[in-house]
């Protein structure tokens, strides 16, 4: 059947199955902003979530947070709490509630929400109805954030 | 001043250079201005407003400081020459009507207002008279030539504090403006006020961000070298935190732009100037 329908088709196939796998965004379990479940039922990677963290167009979590861990990039923001530690102050079931959205554990911040698909005004057509990070890029970013441990 | 709990830290070792927007004035061509006021009083959440000039770099805070290295004196030039130019089938130019543009005095300071029941911005008025007055085209809100001829208008009030009309038929704008200030929007769910009122004074990646003042419009940015309207600059925030803009000259921005006047209230008009 793939064959025969071609590379596209199951290029799309392999999309959906993924998809139909990770936990979708109005269906993610908080208890007190903690969320215990991986949102793909796999671990994520730590490097990739790395790259998620500096990334502008992704996570841009760096607008906000210094980190010294990305020593390499020149601009930290000073918006957010600095990431130095941050595995030392928070669970990881902790650390995947602050990512997937931040709103149910810091009332009223101003971190957007990196796993929710609804409930915005006025998005930009373009990003109507998505999330701003995938499942598997959070997973990523929580891996990565546990590394950073105080030495 | 605005300090986080978490830069309190790091800013003590530094003590003198901290706070950049506490240090500085800005004297324009000898004359001074007025970067930093107490807030006034309908403003519940800031003690002091300041200038967006107290939050730029040494090297762009002195390209405004003389008139000769501010850039955008190009397109005020370029302002001149329109206002002189006759267009549209009245044969008559914005000097016809205005011999002297210095009779401007003051009307930076008090745009937007309310005429006829409506609120108007600068852009209203000057398209108002080119298609009532001169049977001319309208300029294009945020087009080269709209903001070559409302920074020549604009630089007539500088020095002079903003004061522009909050009450009386005027109120319902503002409380719309106010209401917009406040509502997050777009894909990161933001307001002005996440970054302009709560934030002011940091750094989000390589941006220092500023109260969103509107004193210095149209401003020059050294980014796209040309003069950027009111409108156009909310237009890219809004952009910025993926939220579908309202569009320029439309309602929302006049109302906004009233609520952003008030909050700059006592501040120096400082038309033309220089942003990165
Ligand atoms: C626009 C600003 C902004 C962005 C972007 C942002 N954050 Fe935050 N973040 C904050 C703020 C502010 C807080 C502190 C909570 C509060 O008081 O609102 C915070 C808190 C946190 C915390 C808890 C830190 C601690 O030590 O208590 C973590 C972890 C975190 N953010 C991770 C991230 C990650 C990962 C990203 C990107 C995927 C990100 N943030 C993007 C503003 C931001
Ligand atoms: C994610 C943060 C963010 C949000 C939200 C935001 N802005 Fe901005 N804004 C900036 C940055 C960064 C700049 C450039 C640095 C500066 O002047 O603050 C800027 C600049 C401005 C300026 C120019 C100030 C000057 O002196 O030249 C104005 C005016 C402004 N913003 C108004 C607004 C309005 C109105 C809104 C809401 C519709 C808004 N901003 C939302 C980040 C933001």
């Amino acid at each position: 059947m793939k064959h025969a329908l071609g590379g596209v088709f199951a290029a799309l196939m392999a999309g959906t199955m993924a998809i139909a796998e990770d936990v979708k965004p109005t269906a993610v379990a908080f208890v007190d902003g903690t969320v215990e479940q991986s949102l793909t039922g796999q671990p994520g990677d730590a490097a990739e979530g790395r790259k998620v963290f500096a990334n502008r167009k992704q996570g841009n979590c760096l607008a906000c947070h210094m980190n010294a861990d990305l020593a390499e990039e020149s601009f930290h923001g000073e918006v957010g709490p600095p990431m130095d530690g941050v595995a030392d102050r928070w669970t990881v079931a902790e650390l995947r509630g602050i990512v997937t959205n931040s709103k149910i554990m810091f009332e009223g911040t101003i971190m957007p929400a990196f796993y929710v698909d609804a409930g915005y005004t006025r998005p930009l057509d373009d990003f109507a109805g998505q999330s701003i990070l995938t499942a598997q890029q959070v997973e990523d970013v929580v891996a990565y954030l546990m590394t950073l441990k105080e030495l | 001043m605005n300090m986080k709990p978490w830069i309190a830290v790091v800013v003590a070792g530094l003590a003198s250079t901290a706070a950049a927007q506490d240090q500085n004035s800005l004297s324009i061509e000898g004359e001074d201005m007025v970067t930093e006021a107490a807030a006034p009083a309908h403003m519940e959440n800031l003690d002091t407003i300041y200038s967006g000039w107290r939050f730029r770099s040494g090297e762009t805070q002195a390209l405004e400081t003389d008139d000769f290295d501010n850039p955008a004196f190009v397109f005020v030039d370029q302002g001149i020459d329109l206002f002189d130019k006759v267009d549209g089938t009245e044969g008559k130019a914005c000097s016809s009507c205005h011999e002297n543009v210095e009779d401007f005095a003051g009307l930076r300071t008090q745009l937007p207002k309310v005429q006829d029941g409506k609120l108007v911005a600068m852009e209203d008025l000057v398209n108002g008279c080119r298609t009532e007055r001169m049977g001319a085209e309208p300029w294009k809100w945020s087009g080269g030539q709209m903001t070559a001829v409302t920074a020549l208008i604009g630089l007539q009030s500088r020095g002079m504090p903003m004061d522009v009309a909050i009450d009386g038929d005027a109120a319902p704008f503002w409380e719309q403006g106010k209401e917009l200030y406040y509502t997050r929007v777009g894909q990161l769910d933001m307001s002005c006020s996440n970054c302009h009122e709560d934030n002011y004074g940091m750094m989000i990646r390589a941006d220092h961000l500023s109260q969103g003042q509107i004193n210095g419009f149209p401003t020059y940015r050294l980014k796209n070298a040309k003069l950027n309207s009111i409108h156009g600059r909310f237009k890219g925030c809004m952009k910025n935190i993926r939220a579908t803009p309202f569009a320029e000259g439309g309602d929302e921005f006049k109302a906004l732009e009233l609520y952003l006047a008030s909050r700059g209230e006592g501040l120096s008009v400082e038309t033309p100037s220089v942003r990165n």
